[in-house]
């Protein structure tokens, strides 16, 4: 053992260094030998034979709508994955048999080098560079530099105006009459909250104390005369993502309806938006005894009796609640939009 | 090396025979002219693996890697990366005629048309999981054995980076799908960015191309996912791999091994056939979890639609802990003049805290050297008990991310437990600060009492269970000394070194007071090692010795019997050999 170094352990001294190579009866023993030579084939051996299994698998079994006829899964998966499985795992198995039994078994040692380089390297280094910078003449000549510094850092800008047109942004696709912009939603004066999926009208009357809709504004229904849907892509999947409400009815004397809220309901029926004001799930879980409506995204739990007030959870809010009224036919519409943006905040909401 | 090769079967036989030049020489000769291979290959075909059970860990993250590179660029084959809207008419009988995107419907083909294809679906999928979680798990094997000490600092950062970025790419697959869940989880990412202050809702319109969802969403996701991450996915492994090499593997302290040298087997044969055949070990156990196992049947779920969601909506695992943050925090709100709202109840749960915590994660081998001011390199590793602050330091991190985990499933818990969310709630609000201290102040004593036990063990011998009368009449245990290998094990680990500030003087020979920064450091550095039980000295372990020797002499000479009683120990046959004493009374 080499001289004392103060990154050695304490007991360095006593290193018995490396115990005494023994032999394997595989290394001593032509007949293990033998055996174990036999055992990796049959591995091997294995192997392919669960690669032809895996190919009759594939054009043997049907996939499709059977597929859950084995353990859940269809045949197909299961025969597929099995076979796979086999074929590469016995191959595995195989190699490492190998290594442990046949292959060569003795340790080796080699030394270690600190991962600095030598000081002559570094020295070295240093001189070249050096000399490189010197010949260059970036030290002497600033302008030179500082110009071209800047040129290379203004390269930034258009990198970034480049990426500008990923997307609009809120204030310029903001418009309340198509409901765009994260402060409007397609909800206005007359709107008719229908059935969601259905579209069908509601009237009061559909409605039983204690009932929850899951209920949509009807634009999102609307067809023209030729029977084409209104909207349809794109906006539909945004009006649908901040449209969404829900209708419950309740005894109005459970209700104590918000500031400047009295005449926003309609004999105990309330509609309040269904995007949740945490992070904007829609919500759908509701408590029936207690008018409680709870997110189940991270379980944000809000009270509709009371203004859609946050009685538990993360959410910092209410729920925004929508003004309904009665038709001229006795369907349920909207009195106006939302009077607040729906879903989660964000830096700009400015109440 | 000198071996008696005489008795040796052929397969161990390393004496190398000068091969003939043959056809593979010639070859190697022409590609060598070109490349100039031999002069890199004869250092590295050779090279010295150390092997240790633990040390696989990182072999399986690097193996589902490859496993999800090959079975996702399958997927790509069929996967169509589209928002547009189409009827679904694949074989899946029950969504037949339904509006879904091309996304979703291309999955489901994949899932029900495709042969082998959700076979690769799931093996996908499960190999994600794999690959994150045994990264996790290496990461701990590191910390926990000191492997992250220098020179291996920046290899411990590197290898932080493949986790997150393997968090991201999982998060960005499992969007991929278009499905009711993968929706909601998308939905959920948008009401995040919305929460970051100033720039929020200018990230969300950019990244969706407009207002949520927008039809921009899956390409881009995809691009990223496919192209972007594993790009620097690819560049990342390859560069840890290459200090790996450049810094030679760690190794645990023992006979023969020390902090110059490195021993184990060579790169060829041995470990290179050791870890290919892991290669496909891992490749066939993510076939074998591919073709049993149900993973993501996106089918069930649904296409997404934005005003729908799946009750019990989870996360991939591995998103856990930040989603339990974002449950347990209150719902706090600022609105600053009037005007802006800054949503702190998102904010700081799912972007500053995974933030922080993965700065700390980056930092904690900075950090521990500057405490230390340990400036020496380290290869041999340490037991976790040998270094308690560092081992219960993880600990506690480790507790924090559990309870955090826990509270990601709050609901799930609750009713497990028949208890109310609230309550389960309100605990983990408390437990979250609570329990890493407890953990920290247990894990920390529990080590110093094993190192403890370690110490008697080298001083006095292991307990071999033979309870002793002495002829005075009180009952000892006999102690017997462990073998030398296993003791110098014991023995090998640095003596703790607590950094102390220097006593500086001015040239007027008066000492200029200790920077603030470093008295600190020396406090922090005291407090560090504070109560650590340090190897006994050569000198202690032979008095110890020189004692026990002693006393085994006297009893022998007292009933005259061999003193050793090394047969008793249970690693002997003791037939007829009857326990000393009992043939007396
Ligand atoms: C670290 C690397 C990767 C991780 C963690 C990962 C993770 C995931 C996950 C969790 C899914 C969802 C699978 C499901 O539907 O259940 C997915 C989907 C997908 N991945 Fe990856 N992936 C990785 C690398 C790759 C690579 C390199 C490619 C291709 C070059 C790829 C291509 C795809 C495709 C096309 C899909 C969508 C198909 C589908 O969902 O069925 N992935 N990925
Ligand atoms: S989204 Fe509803 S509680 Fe988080």
């Amino acid at each position: 053992m080499s001289g004392h170094s103060d990154n050695l352990p304490v007991a360095d001294d006593g290193n018995p260094g490396l115990p005494e190579h023994t032999w394997r009866p595989t290394d001593v023993d032509p007949k293990a030998e033998k055996r174990a030579e036999r055992q990796v084939a049959a591995l091997f051996g294995l192997s392919a034979v669960c690669a032809v299994l895996f190919v009759v698998a594939y054009f043997s079994l049907q996939v499709g709508d059977n597929h859950d006829t084995v353990l859940g899964l269809g045949a197909s998966n299961v025969a597929l994955g099995s076979a796979l499985g086999g074929a590469l795992l016995f191959i595995g198995i195989g190699i490492i048999q190998w290594a442990r039994k046949l292959m060569a078994d003795h340790e080796i040692s080699e030394l270690r080098h600190p991962a600095a380089s030598s000081d002559e390297d570094r020295a070295a280094t240093v001189a070249a560079l050096q000399a490189g910078l010197e010949e260059s003449g970036i030290g002497r000549r600033p302008l030179v530099r500082n110009s071209m510094l800047g040129a290379i850092g203004l390269l930034g800008a258009p990198v970034v105006v480049l990426l500008r047109d990923l997307g609009p942004t809120n204030a310029q696709v903001a418009d309340a009459a198509t409901g765009q912009g994260l402060e409007h939603t397609v909800w206005k004066q007359g709107v008719r909250i229908v059935r969601d999926v259905v579209g069908t009208p509601i009237r009061p009357s559909d409605i039983e104390i204690g009932d929850l809709f899951n209920a949509e504004p009807a634009t999102i229904f609307e067809t023209d005369e030729d029977g084409e849907p209104l909207i349809e892509g794109v906006p539909l999947q945004v009006a649908k993502s901040k449209g969404a409400v829900v209708l419950i009815r309740m005894d109005p004397a459970d209700n104590t309806p918000g500031r400047g809220r009295k005449n926003w309901s309609v004999d105990g029926i309330l509609c309040y938006s269904k995007i949740c004001t945490h992070v904007g799930c829609p919500i759908s879980l509701n408590e029936r005894k207690t008018h409680h409506l709870l997110c189940p995204c991270h379980q944000s739990t809000f009270d509709l009796a009371d203004a859609g007030r946050v009685i538990f959870g993360p959410a910092a809010r209410a729920l925004p609640q929508l003004p309904i009224a009665v038709d001229s036919e006795g369907y349920l519409v909207a009195q106006s939009d939302f009077t607040e943006p729906v879903g989660p905040s964000y830096w700009e909401r400015d109440y | 090396m000198a071996i008696d090769t005489s008795k040796v079967a052929t397969s161990n036989s390393s004496a190398a025979t000068p091969a003939k030049p043959g056809r593979a020489g010639a070859v190697a000769t022409w590609a060598d002219e070109r490349l100039g291979l031999a002069g890199m290959a004869k250092k590295n075909l050779r090279k010295v693996f150390p092997d240790h059970w633990s040390f696989m860990l990182g072999e399986i993250a690097l193996w589902s890697f490859v496993v999800l590179l090959l079975s996702g660029v399958f997927l790509t084959l069929w996967f169509t990366p589209s928002m547009s809207e189409i009827h679904y008419e694949g074989s899946y009988d029950q969504m037949r005629g339904i509006a879904m995107s091309e996304a979703m419907a291309s999955t489901l083909g994949i899932s029900f048309d495709v042969r082998g294809g959700l076979l690769m679906r799931q093996m996908h999928h499960w190999a994600a999981m794999l690959f994150i979680a045994s990264m996790m798990i290496h990461l701990l094997r590191v910390f926990f054995t000191g492997a992250h000490r220098k020179p291996r600092e920046l290899n411990w950062v590197i290898g932080s980076l493949l986790l997150l970025l393997g968090t991201l790419e999982g998060f960005t697959g499992y969007s991929l799908p278009d499905d009711l869940l993968s929706g909601t989880g998308v939905r959920a990412a948008d009401g995040f960015m919305k929460s970051i202050p100033v720039v929020g809702s200018y990230m969300s319109f950019f990244l969706f191309g407009g207002e949520f969802p927008g039809d921009s969403i899956i390409p881009r996701l995809y691009i990223i996912h496919v192209l972007l991450i594993p790009g620097l996915l690819l560049a990342l492994i390859a560069a840890h791999m290459l200090l790996l090499v450049y810094h030679k593997h760690t190794q645990w302290p023992g006979p023969g091994r020390t902090e110059e040298n490195v021993v184990g087997f060579p790169m060829l044969p041995v470990y290179a056939a050791k870890a290919g055949g892991f290669f496909f070990i891992v490749f066939g156990v993510t076939a074998l979890m591919g073709g049993l196992m149900q993973i993501n049947p996106i089918w069930l779920y649904g296409p997404y639609d934005p005003s729908k969601v799946t009750a019990g909506s989870q996360p991939d695992w591995y998103m856990g802990w930040p989603d339990g943050a974002l449950r347990i925090m209150p719902g706090w709100e600022t609105h600053l003049f009037g005007n802006f709202t800054i949503a702190w109840n998102v904010f700081l749960p799912i972007i500053v805290l995974p933030g922080l915590m993965f700065t700390i994660l980056m930092l904690l081998p900075f950090l521990e050297a500057w405490i230390t001011g340990d400036k020496r390199e380290h290869h041999l590793l340490q037991r976790p008990r040998n270094a308690p602050t560092r081992t219960a330091l993880m600990v506690a991190l480790m507790t924090f991310y559990g309870l955090l985990w826990m509270a990601g499933g709050n609901d799930i818990i609750a009713i497990k437990l028949n208890s109310s969310i609230n309550t389960i709630t309100y605990m983990l609000r408390f437990l979250v600060f609570v329990g890493p201290i407890i953990a920290f102040v247990i894990t920390r004593r529990w080590c110093i009492s094993l190192q403890r036990h370690d110490n008697e063990k080298l001083l006095h011998g292991y307990e071999t269970g033979i309870i002793m009368r002495s002829p005075e009449g009180g009952y000892s245990e006999k102690h017997l000394p462990i073998n030398p290998s296993a003791a110098y094990v014991l023995s090998a680990r640095e003596r703790d070194e607590v950094y102390t500030v220097e006593q500086e003087t001015d040239e007027n020979g008066i000492p200029a007071p200790a920077s603030r920064a470093k008295a600190l450091r020396a406090k922090l550095s005291t407090l560090w090692f504070a109560d650590n039980v340090q190897a006994p000295t050569a000198a202690e372990i032979e008095a110890a010795h020189h004692h026990a020797d002693h006393e085994h002499e006297l009893q022998a000479a007292l009933d005259g019997h061999a003193a050793d009683g090394h047969q008793f120990d249970g690693h002997h046959s003791v037939e007829g050999d009857p326990l000393r004493g009992s043939d007396q009374h």
